[in-house]
């Protein structure tokens, strides 16, 4: 794979590819919480304002009273900060809505570490959460096609959703005519001439993480390291065929990399797919290692945290056990990330 | 129990109250007080207010079958309301531990078989013992709660914009009005509007720790749902034409009628248990035994005492 130092940026993918879909789509509405332009569905609730609720800071209310709208017919979704969806509003969430497996979908902005809003805004444990609620389907966006296509995804499921979503500056990774996959890993790089052909390193990763991988890969790949790199999109169900193959061809280990805590997550699921497949491979977990984060960028937290592209090297070669003569500045070029630039100046 | 044609409000309050303390009497135990409590709201309800469309005779519960899910539908206790219409009313229940009350109440007005009860928190049986929204008269999952207002408000919100005429019910109980999710339910019921939610609530003062003044206070509770938006009427709870008036009444609001009522109504010997009360099981036989005595001569004089339980 190439360098990837020329990615194209979209600004707030969401905002008119959301619009555009639901024009057809009179079910649909869009509840939120007094973030509506953070969650960029201010252009949203001026073009449709008769499927526009405000709900205001209210969110038990606001996760029980969608289940009323879901269960006359209509198909709320919500549209707020991810932690304001599963921590303060969780036993509506759970009762009120997943139990009767009920047609809400619950876009959660922030995922992780994107935010420099601190503890209170940054969801670093809402796919452990999201995973132990039966009915509920869960699926991350990684870059600005994901984005645009996890609305039809969401759309076809029977069932609550809950979307780790982006917004602002967003990258595209991928072609915009690949959308997004229901429970299809994206295979991104092979280690050998096919996916069940043996792979020193088999690399999963999610949301905005996989931008980070694929700045390590090449060069991981120029030290020799034979990599099978795949993004995963869907984390609940986690029974891709694709993953299974792909863990079932790693001869010296498997990396997980995600924006979460390592519980719970990405990583966990790989880990039970493993366990439960017999497949006795090394396992290293990237994530947040039981600990919360704190206020400040993002390339700031992911370095802090040991989540960037050469942290990713430096666990190869520890997977590997040999070094790989790869310093930083043989990554891909680092995408200017403008945290403070005009796509965020409604940022909280 | 023999019925006659077409019960009245008070034929179906007696029978609430009658039907729930035989029940406990056979089952060493169970929810009287709230039976005792809300038996003229229940049958204000299903006997004067309520505009559902019949059902065809009582009908007989399902066995439990599955959680909902993919592949299994939700099955609705709903329909022991009758088929839905645009201009019919939906009750939502919200205090799922009423359940045996509700059953009780749908019992007298013939929308369940008498035999229900027989399967009252009986393993595999959707008759529980906490209703769930595939228990008889539930259409949502409350036993958590002050999570059904909320509901009804978004029922509300979609039948409006489903341009239905009925209204939306819903039965709560006063120690719902502690959590703070009622509040929010209330204040975006008054925002958007949504008169068409009529609020009864069993103002009966008692809750699972005891008298609720020693647990927490909720009053004033009317003048604090006015300051929210809605309009509210206190009533006496256990005054059917006071109840049926105050549910009826429109008010441009969202609405809630408070009835204030007495937890031993009907069944005195319950004073002896004050203050706790939620929950009656029995200390012994001779307890048991005073208890037994009471039904008999309830029974026995029901012709005479049908005007509304009075104690």
């Amino acid at each position: 794979m190439s360098t990837r130092s020329n990615i194209e940026i979209v600004t707030r993918p969401h905002v008119d590819n959301f619009i555009n879909w639901s024009a057809d789509k009179a079910e649909v509405l869009v509840l939120s919480a007094d973030l509506t332009n953070s969650c960029e569905v201010g252009k949203w609730r001026d073009t449709y304002p008769d499927r526009f609720f405000s709900m205001g800071m209210a969110e038990q209310n606001m996760l029980s009273f969608a289940a009323g709208l879901a269960r006359e017919g209509f198909e709320p979704w919500l549209h707020t900060f991810a932690v304001f969806l599963y921590r303060r509003p969780l036993d509506q969430l759970q009762m009120s809505v997943a139990y009767p497996n009920l047609k809400v979908r619950l876009v959660g902005f922030l995922p992780g570490i994107t935010t420099p809003g601190g503890v209170t805004h940054q969801a670093i444990d809402d796919v452990a959460v999201m995973r132990t609620i039966p009915n509920m389907t869960i699926v991350e966006t990684g870059d600005a096609t994901e984005v645009e296509s996890v609305v039809d995804v969401a759309h076809a499921v029977d069932g609550p959703v809950y979307v780790r979503m982006l917004r602002g500056e967003v990258p595209r990774l991928f072609p915009a005519d690949e959308p997004m996959q229901f429970n299809r890993a994206r295979v991104l790089s092979l280690g050998g001439d096919a996916l069940d052909a043996p792979a020193e390193l088999v690399v999963l990763t999610s949301g905005i993480l996989t931008e980070e991988a694929l700045r390590a890969i090449p060069a991981l790949r120029s030290a020799g390291v034979s990599v099978s790199h795949l993004h995963v999109s869907t984390l609940k169900p986690f029974t891709d065929p694709t993953i299974v193959t792909a863990l079932r061809s790693a001869t010296a280990g498997v990396i997980t990399m995600e924006n979460h805590l390592t519980t719970g997550g990405l990583g966990s699921a790989v880990a039970e797919v493993m366990a439960e497949n017999s497949i006795a491979t090394p396992l290293h977990r990237m994530g947040l290692r039981d600990t919360y984060a704190h206020g400040a960028s993002q390339p700031y937290l992911l370095a802090e945290y040991h989540l960037d592209a050469l942290s990713l090297v430096r666990v190869a070669e520890n997977v590997l056990d040999r070094p790989l003569g790869v310093s930083a500045s043989d990554l891909t070029k680092v995408r200017v990330a403008a945290t403070h630039s005009n796509a965020k100046v409604e940022a909280l | 129990m023999a019925f006659s044609a077409s019960p009245t409000a008070e034929q179906i309050a007696q029978g609430i109250r009658q039907r729930v303390l035989a029940h406990v009497l056979a089952n060493n135990g169970g929810y009287l007080s709230q039976a005792c409590s809300s038996a003229e709201l229940l049958a204000s309800l299903y006997g004067n207010v309520l505009n559902l469309a019949s059902t065809d005779g009582p009908l007989h519960p399902a066995d439990f079958d599955a959680v909902p899910g993919p592949e299994a539908p939700r099955i609705s206790g709903g329909i022991f309301h009758g088929e839905p219409g645009p201009d019919l009313d939906r009750l939502i229940i919200s205090p799922a531990h009423y359940a045996l009350v509700v059953y009780a109440a749908l019992i007298e007005a013939r929308r369940l078989d008498e035999a229900a009860l027989d399967q009252f928190n009986k393993d595999g049986s959707t008759v529980e013992m906490i209703g769930a929204e595939h228990s008889p008269g539930f259409e949502t999952t409350t036993g958590s709660l002050a999570q059904a207002l909320s509901t009804a408000g978004g029922i509300a919100l979609g039948r409006r914009l489903k341009g239905e005429t009925g209204r939306t019910f819903v039965f709560m109980s006063d120690g719902e009005f502690q959590e703070g999710q009622t509040w929010e339910a209330i204040q975006a019921l008054a925002f958007y509007g949504l008169d068409s939610v009529r609020v009864v609530v069993d103002v009966n003062r008692a809750q699972c720790d005891g008298p609720m003044d020693s647990v927490m206070n909720i009053e004033p509770l009317a003048t604090k749902i006015k300051a929210f938006g809605a309009s509210a009427d206190s009533v006496d709870g256990h005054n059917i034409a006071a109840l049926t008036h105050a549910l009826e009444r429109p008010t441009g609001r969202p609405h809630f009628v408070l009835a204030y009522t007495d937890p031993v109504r009907g069944v005195p010997l319950m004073n002896e248990r004050r203050p706790v009360l939620h929950y009656l099981r029995f200390t012994g036989h001779d307890e048991r035994a005073k208890y037994e005595e009471f039904y008999e001569a309830l029974v026995s004089t029901e012709s005479v005492s049908s005007s509304g339980g009075q104690a």
